[in-house]
């Protein structure tokens, strides 16, 4: 196990509680009709975003999925930007022209949650190609799902990734279903990391509920990139508090299925992790409990009070120049 | 620096190498663009083919297999690749062999592409360039021949580029290198071959402009791509029979310059256009509209599209032939107009 520093410690903590903290209050603005649209929600995964971003800086690029939030907010993107984002406010991360989907920022090299499944394999590459063609040591981290791991895209990116040697490293968050269609249907293979073997990388299955676990075999993913020698698999396995989107009925959860999700929450775990181990302290605990409340209500806030983008906005953005 | 004459295929290189040496973020990336990586060949610096009709050839000896760069069969991920390097700060060029295997690629180009600059808001930009083979008359069949530049020109956040010559072959490549927005540009299988005078230096020609490729006072003729070759050939025969057309290139169907096209049907009083994609939904169609919108009250006549038909294109020579918009077809479309 590899030794993380008590700051570490407690920025991990910090943004596995923001991301809880959002989803939770996603969940209930758009149950109350406030969001428009929809929105796929990331509680249950937040240890996989948060464990693979602890090694990243805003030099480095991530690729996202429809279930953006989560990676957004592991990569530093303001959480108050994001929430008017979503609401469709003119001070919305993307000036609310891109929606809960479609969350950016290009200059935290985040670049983009995606509306399409599977997407993100090769525009990874072409990040990864950038830095590789510009001699950087910058790593992009291409998150998928289980869903996406059945694209072409995917096979083809971690193929193209491999024989050039690209520095990115991928991170298939196996929630379990593609929507409601569970991943011992839909996928050929026990272990998704299993498939690293015909690309030719090193491919690892990991409890995607473990930060600690996560956090050590992305560290070493991460370096190997870092070092030149080319891209990793990693398999995360967790689940989805809130199934494919929040409205859904959850109707394919079996009880046990749920009661086994609520075992397997990653901010208990990591919660009962340090205090078993005395690396934090409750105190510490709850005063990062009460910030990441406060940013939260602040941005709830911040996007309320926000202005609705003018028509005008309609025609900008489209082109640098026509 | 000289003007000489070189074929449309060399305009298209020379553009890429000039480019490639003036800016060191400028990539070229597709399948056997160079050929022969990691055999022999790459060992002593050469190259197999350089690209399958030899567009690129030689590109890879002077920049090196990192930025001329083979890639396996695989569409969506180096297509997606060149758009994701494009938005991280490299100018990839990427070659899609040819534009019927978009149906494999395509969420890349307009989904990712297309909508990634409206989607964040103004906070990318992607300057990519996908450069794809397309046009009938090489007998190589349904999938290797139909033009769909149509669908391309329909979608925001693309431009469409048509070059008809070696010159603006060369200058419209080189505006679309330099452009900061993604750019398909479209080049004709058959217009491979042909000469024309191209001076060595760089130079742009830029995106959005028409050319008046023959001035005329009796009808004009928009002609896209390699159509107005013929639309020059008809109009040399139709100028005998005191015929006088002005012949329009668009260049650039996306942005299209809506108003050298209105002032020359306003000038004219009568419009044909002439395309080689199948008529529904095409550019063809579109540019009638827009001079019925806008220049109803200028026309003469009802303006003529002359198109391919609404099929695949057939591999039988005497099919093909007669499935391209020829000079003989647009002869005709003209004296309807003029009657």
């Amino acid at each position: 196990m590899a030794e993380i520093t008590k700051d570490k410690l407690l920025w991990i903590y910090e943004r596995m509680r923001l991301i809880r903290e959002f989803e939770d209050r996603a969940a209930e603005l758009f149950a109350a009709g406030q969001i428009p649209g929809f929105v796929h929600l990331y509680a249950g995964e937040e240890a996989i975003a948060v464990g693979v971003c602890a090694w990243l800086t805003d030099r480095d690029f991530i690729t996202s999925t429809h279930r953006g939030h989560g990676h957004c907010i592991a990569k530093g993107v303001d959480v108050k930007a994001m929430m008017a984002e979503l609401y469709g406010k003119k001070t919305g991360a993307c000036k609310g022209k891109g929606g809960s989907m479609h969350i950016a920022d290009v200059d935290k090299g985040m670049l983009g949650a995606n509306g399409i499944v599977g997407a993100g394999g090769p525009l990874a590459c072409g990040a990864g190609l950038t830095a590789k063609i510009k001699g950087t040591d910058q790593v992009t981290a291409c998150f998928f799902g289980d869903g996406a791991a059945e694209q072409g895209t995917m096979h083809e990116s971690m193929n193209l990734a491999s024989i050039w040697k690209l520095p990115v490293i991928f991170v298939c968050e196996n929630n379990g279903y593609a929507q409601t269609t569970p991943s011992r249907y839909h996928c050929a293979a026990e272990d998704i990391a299993d498939r690293a073997t015909a690309y030719n990388m090193p491919g690892f299955s990991v409890d995607g509920t473990d930060v600690f676990a996560v956090y050590e075999a992305a560290g070493e993913a991460i370096a190997r990139a870092r070092r030149g020698e080319g891209p990793t698999l990693i398999e995360c396995k967790a689940f989805r508090y809130y199934g494919h989107f929040q409205g859904d009925n959850l109707s394919y959860y079996t009880e046990e299925e749920k009661a086994e999700q609520k075992a397997r929450d990653p901010i208990n775990k990591f919660i009962q992790r340090v205090l078993d181990r005395n690396l934090l302290t409750k105190a510490e605990l709850a005063e990062i409990d009460a910030r990441a409340k406060k940013a939260i209500d602040e941005a709830v806030k911040f996007a309320e009070q926000s202005p609705y983008p003018v028509l005008d906005e309609i025609l900008t953005d489209v082109y640098v120049s026509y | 620096m000289a003007t000489r004459t070189i074929t449309y295929r060399e305009a298209i290189n020379e553009a890429i190498r000039l480019e490639m040496r003036r800016d060191p973020t400028v990539i070229l990336m597709g399948e056997d663009v160079a050929g022969g990586a990691s055999t022999h060949l790459e060992e002593k610096g050469e190259e197999a083919w350089g690209g399958d009709l030899g567009v690129t050839r030689g590109l890879v000896q002077e920049f090196g297999r990192s930025r001329v760069r083979d890639t396996p069969i695989s569409e969506s991920a180096f297509i997606g690749a060149a758009v994701g390097a494009a938005s991280t700060g490299l100018r990839p060029i990427a070659e899609l062999m040819f534009v019927d295997f978009f149906g494999v690629c395509m969420d890349q180009i307009f989904n990712q592409g297309g909508k990634m600059r409206y989607m964040f808001g103004g906070k990318a930009k992607v300057p990519v360039v996908i450069r794809t083979l397309y046009g009938a008359g090489f007998r190589a069949a349904a999938q290797h021949s139909a033009v769909l530049y149509s669908v391309f020109t329909h979608m925001p956040g693309l431009k469409v580029v048509t070059p008809s010559t070696p010159y603006n072959a060369k200058g419209l490549l080189t505006a679309a290198i330099r452009d900061d927005d993604p750019v398909i540009y479209f080049e004709h299988l058959v217009l491979l071959d042909t000469s024309g005078p191209v001076p060595e230096e760089s130079y742009v020609v830029p995106l959005g402009k028409a050319e008046i490729a023959r001035p005329g006072k009796d009808v004009t003729v928009v002609a896209i791509g390699r159509m107005r070759l013929f639309a020059m050939q008809a109009a040399e025969e139709l100028a005998k029979e005191g015929i006088d057309v002005e012949v329009v290139d668009p260049q650039t169907l996306s942005p299209l310059d809506e108003s050298t096209i209105l002032e020359s049907v306003k000038k004219t009083h009568r419009l044909v256009v002439v395309d080689e994609d199948n008529p529904r939904c095409s550019v063809a169609n579109d540019i009638i509209s827009l001079a019925a919108q806008q220049a109803l009250a200028y026309l003469d006549a009802a303006p003529q599209a002359v198109t391919a038909p609404h099929t695949p294109v057939p591999f039988s020579p005497p099919l093909e032939d007669g499935y391209i918009p020829g000079p003989a077809k647009i002869a005709t479309a003209v004296k309807a107009v003029v009657a």
